[in-house]
């Protein structure tokens, strides 16, 4: 269908456990650097974990036109207008006049905002009747209208971070966030992706948002078991394809693209950082504690987006190389996902599976849960930039039954034509996307 | 302009509301022109402004019993939200004449597994307060202040392992997923009122890119319970209840004396499929989804809470729709629009319908639904389109609750009883907090003739 307009990435911008630029976040990563350490934000010494990759020396002031219009802004929000902002520029958008703002929307997995812990525990103590054992209607009103603060409240509202860039960028045109677990914003980047095929808008800014670093966060999935309780040094208790993985380790942040139309972009004069050439998403309906076991809907979703972008992932690529030449792995560290991702890998590639180098910068600086598609994709885009391919730190114990490349602990300087990323959320939906260099 | 669209019908309708479970209760409901709104059953709200609400009585809405069996004890585990989407699903695949993995039979899936979606609108999940203040209690200080020192290796416990999975705004969707095996995409919007309607747009382009051909489609959520409950009274949005006023009437859209919303429980689900498809099964349309379009409002506020008075998004969302629809303003024979009885959010609903309308404005029906089954967040949506979906199959308007004799907005908006129409097509509009937009166009199915 030559009709079908194609859709190249113009712009990106993170704000990370590792730094808040392109350039700086780069570099540590190819160097192989930990973001994790002790919790700061909230006193963890009795959680069962106790560590993080928290986001640190940011100001969202360095980033927006006038911080008066932000001035509530959610952890969430001011992570994405700090992110907006670095991809926003790079795009070129901001020097251009004339641009019809109701062909540019959004399209964000921004997770849930941060609650007002010590008030909400506050209002809970105070409202409980020990009698019923229950909270008592009324006085719990009166201590959470006295105590609680409206914005506050308002501001955990999930499309917050949405309306928080569409006033910072004056976007009047379609806008949606999705909230699917740890695939929202590969979900959304792949969605916008198609908006933007279907001619319903000519710019789309994407990616994703989120922390869970605060107290209730961390309960969540410590109850579930999901995440690293490694004594020791924090910054080896992220292990993705370690044979000792004991689950993932929190991140948060931000990750935002521009994809663009590339007619849009190219009549504009813009200079497109690489295409995105295939989409796909699938639902285990499985369970809703565990993933499919062998990974048939991991497999669906790459099988889509293989399909669309036109590779045949069973044969080998260009001038005989792997038919992709980078994946950026879901990798969550947890003993279940690495397992199953690699079997979803095997069962898609084939006798391909064993040359794709694939890596997971969860290693690193966390699982940004909704965010980490975004930052994930962004890290394909700067590996196809650089030729270097990021490391799975702290890979040290193989694990007999994951035989893939895993680039353990080293980095890798080697021409990367086109990645392909995964993200699986909790739910059971997952998303993949593929994203090549740009060639006129 | 758009090189691969199929055309998209509706083949069922599972609406949950105050009204009960399916489409026929509501549609009772709307007929009679009798509010669900009345005071809050499931706790004491009487100190918030607002203590009324729409609410499913208990009797009317068991989950477990609209789950196949072996699913009953993951209902354990389902948020009110949640079980109001599972309940939903049930209803709409009933009623689309779907055979899927929860159907009580041997045949085969109607739609292979893979070839089915599921795009569930969501909400902000409130934790159960009596179930964390339980566990609180175990970690507070002598002066009875949580001490979080005391929370990671002790009161943390005395949750359920599984308490998050309660809470994730797309639970509705796995859940929903898991009971009717739906491999194909599936997303969890979270747009506050526009959610639902997303969705359906969501669902529309999955099935028009080929990667599905049936879609469980809309939203749910309740907010009937304290959080909900203070965070829209924070954001000024519920009517306040005086002690001489009835609650049945307390919302009043596009009314002069309009004071604020009400909030109810529900959403419901639709099943979107490609056209090809219901022909092949026989099944039959209740309506064409003929276009969608989506926008953002410009807020100085910043959070989405009002919209700006020369905001013109929400005209431009209806007028793309009608574009993508392949219509003109005056092939609409009647419109829905949010009409949530917030002063604010009316008179920029009566602004789009003005601006689109013009002269016809004053004399196109408006359909209104909040004053009947309240604001159910993320599954208004869905109540506004099972609704305009059933008047067109229908060819009746419903009854408008309202005062006699109110000014509305230069709009076709007071009280009125139920009465045939003619209706070829619906606008469905929703506005929301948080400024995102969302336009549908309906229209009666038309086979072409193709059956007698």
């Amino acid at each position: 269908m030559t009709d079908v307009p194609r859709v190249v990435l113009t712009g990106a911008g993170w704000v990370t456990p590792l730094g808040c630029d392109l350039d700086t976040v780069w570099k540590r990563l190819i160097n192989a650097e930990s973001g994790m350490a002790p919790i700061t934000r909230f006193d963890a010494r009795t959680f069962p974990t106790k560590f993080a990759a928290e986001v640190k020396d940011y100001d969202v002031n360095d980033f927006i036109r006038d911080p008066s219009l932000h001035e509530h802004a959610g952890l969430n929000s001011q992570f994405a207008l700090g992110a907006a902002t670095q991809a926003w520029n790079r795009s070129g958008l901001s020097g251009c006049s004339n641009l019809d703002r109701s062909r540019i929307g959004l399209y964000l997995g921004a997770g849930e905002g941060v609650l007002d812990t010590d008030n909400y525990m506050r209002t809970n103590l105070r409202g409980w009747n020990p009698e019923t054992r229950k909270i008592d209607g009324v006085r719990w009103a009166k201590e959470a209208l006295e105590l609680m603060k409206a914005h506050r409240e308002i501001e955990q509202e999930p499309n917050m971070p949405l309306a928080h860039l569409a006033r910072e960028f004056n976007l009047k045109g379609p806008a949606y966030n999705c909230l699917t677990a740890c695939a929202a914003s590969t979900q959304a980047i792949g969605e916008a992706f198609d908006i933007i095929r279907r001619g319903e808008a000519d710019v789309m800014i994407s990616g994703g948002t989120h922390t869970m670093i605060h107290p209730l966060g961390v309960t969540g999935f410590n109850r579930l078991t999901a995440l690293s309780t490694h004594e020791g040094d924090p910054a080896e208790a992220s292990r993705p394809f370690d044979r000792t993985r004991d689950g993932f380790v929190m991140g948060e942040g931000s990750g935002i693209v521009v994809i663009e139309n590339l007619d849009h972009a190219l009549e504009r004069g813009a200079t497109p950082i690489a295409e995105i050439i295939g989409y796909g998403s699938s639902c285990d309906a499985f369970r809703i504690t565990d993933i499919q076991p062998d990974g048939r809907g991991a497999a669906a979703a790459m099988n889509m987006a293989l399909e669309q972008a036109g590779i045949d992932p069973e044969q080998p690529g260009p001038e005989g190389g792997p038919p992709i030449d980078y994946i950026s792995a879901h990798g969550t560290g947890t003993q279940e996902n690495d397992s199953i991702e690699t079997r979803a890998i095997k069962r898609v590639f084939g006798e391909q599976a064993p040359r794709i180098p694939m890596s997971s910068i969860k290693s690193m600086m966390g699982h940004l849960i909704a965010a980490a598609g975004a930052v994930e994709l962004i890290t394909c885009v700067m590996a196809i930039d650089r030729g270097e391919i990021p490391p799975t730190r702290n890979l040290h114990h193989p694990d007999p039954d994951l035989d893939l490349d895993y680039v353990p602990n080293d980095s890798r300087s080697t021409r990367v034509e086109t990645c392909l990323s995964n993200n699986f959320g909790f739910g059971g939906q997952n998303d993949t996307l593929i994203v090549t260099r740009f060639k006129g | 302009m758009t090189p691969h669209r199929r055309r998209v019908v509706i083949t069922g309708l599972g609406p949950i509301s105050t009204y009960g479970i399916g489409i026929q209760p509501l549609w009772e409901g709307m007929l009679s022109g009798r509010s669900g709104i009345r005071t809050i059953e499931t706790f004491d709200a009487s100190g918030f402004d607002c203590p009324v609400g729409a609410q499913l009585a208990s009797d009317q809405f068991d989950v477990r019993k609209l789950v196949p069996k072996t699913y009953r004890k993951a209902t354990k585990v389902m948020a009110r939200d949640i079980a109001l989407a599972v309940g939903a699903a049930a209803s709409a695949t009933n009623d689309a004449g779907l055979v899927t993995s929860a159907s009580d039979t041997d045949a085969d899936p109607t739609i292979p597994a893979g070839r089915t979606g599921c795009h569930i609108g969501a909400g902000l999940i409130a934790t159960d307060v009596d179930e964390l203040s339980l566990a609180l209690t175990f970690s507070s200080d002598a002066d009875g202040e949580f001490d979080i020192s005391a929370w990671g290796d002790g009161g943390m416990t005395n949750l359920t392992p599984l308490w998050l999975l309660k809470y994730l705004p797309n639970m509705l969707a796995c859940h929903v997923t898991i009971i009717h095996d739906c491999q194909g995409p599936s997303n969890t919007i979270t747009c506050a009122e526009a959610s639902s309607g997303l969705s359906i747009g969501e669902s529309m382009r999955v099935i028009s890119r080929g990667h599905a051909d049936v879609c469980l489609s809309g939203g749910a959520e309740c907010k009937l319970n304290p959080m909900g409950i203070l965070r829209q009274q924070f954001a000024g949005r519920l009517a306040k209840l005086e002690p001489t006023d009835d609650p049945a009437l307390l919302v009043r859209p596009f009314s002069e004396d309009a004071r604020g919303s009400v909030l109810g429980e529900g959403g419901g689900i639709l099943i979107l499929e490609a056209l090809e498809s219901a022909r092949e099964r026989g099944a039959r349309p209740v309506a064409e989804i003929a276009g969608f379009s989506a926008s953002q409002a410009s807020c100085s506020d910043t959070v989405g809470l009002v919209y700006d008075e020369d905001d013109t998004s929400v005209e431009s969302a209806i007028n793309n729709a009608l574009k993508s629809a392949d219509c003109s303003p005056d092939d609409i024979d009647a419109v829905l629009p949010l009409g949530s009885g917030i002063p604010h959010m009316d008179a920029v609903d009566a602004r789009a319908i003005h601006a689109v309308f013009g002269e016809r404005a004053g004399s196109v029906p408006i359909i209104t639904f909040v004053p009947n089954v309240g604001l159910c967040g993320a599954g208004t949506g869905a109540i506004a389109t099972s609704l305009a979906a059933k008047c067109l199959d229908e060819q009746m308007l419903p009854a408008r609750i309202g005062i006699e004799g109110a000014v509305t907005s230069g709009l076709d908006a007071g009280p009125i009883a139920a009465r045939p129409a003619k209706l070829g097509a619906i606008l469905v509009f929703t506005t929301s907090m948080g400024g995102q937009n969302t336009a549908l166009v309906l229209r009666r199915y038309d086979d072409g003739g193709e059956s007698s």
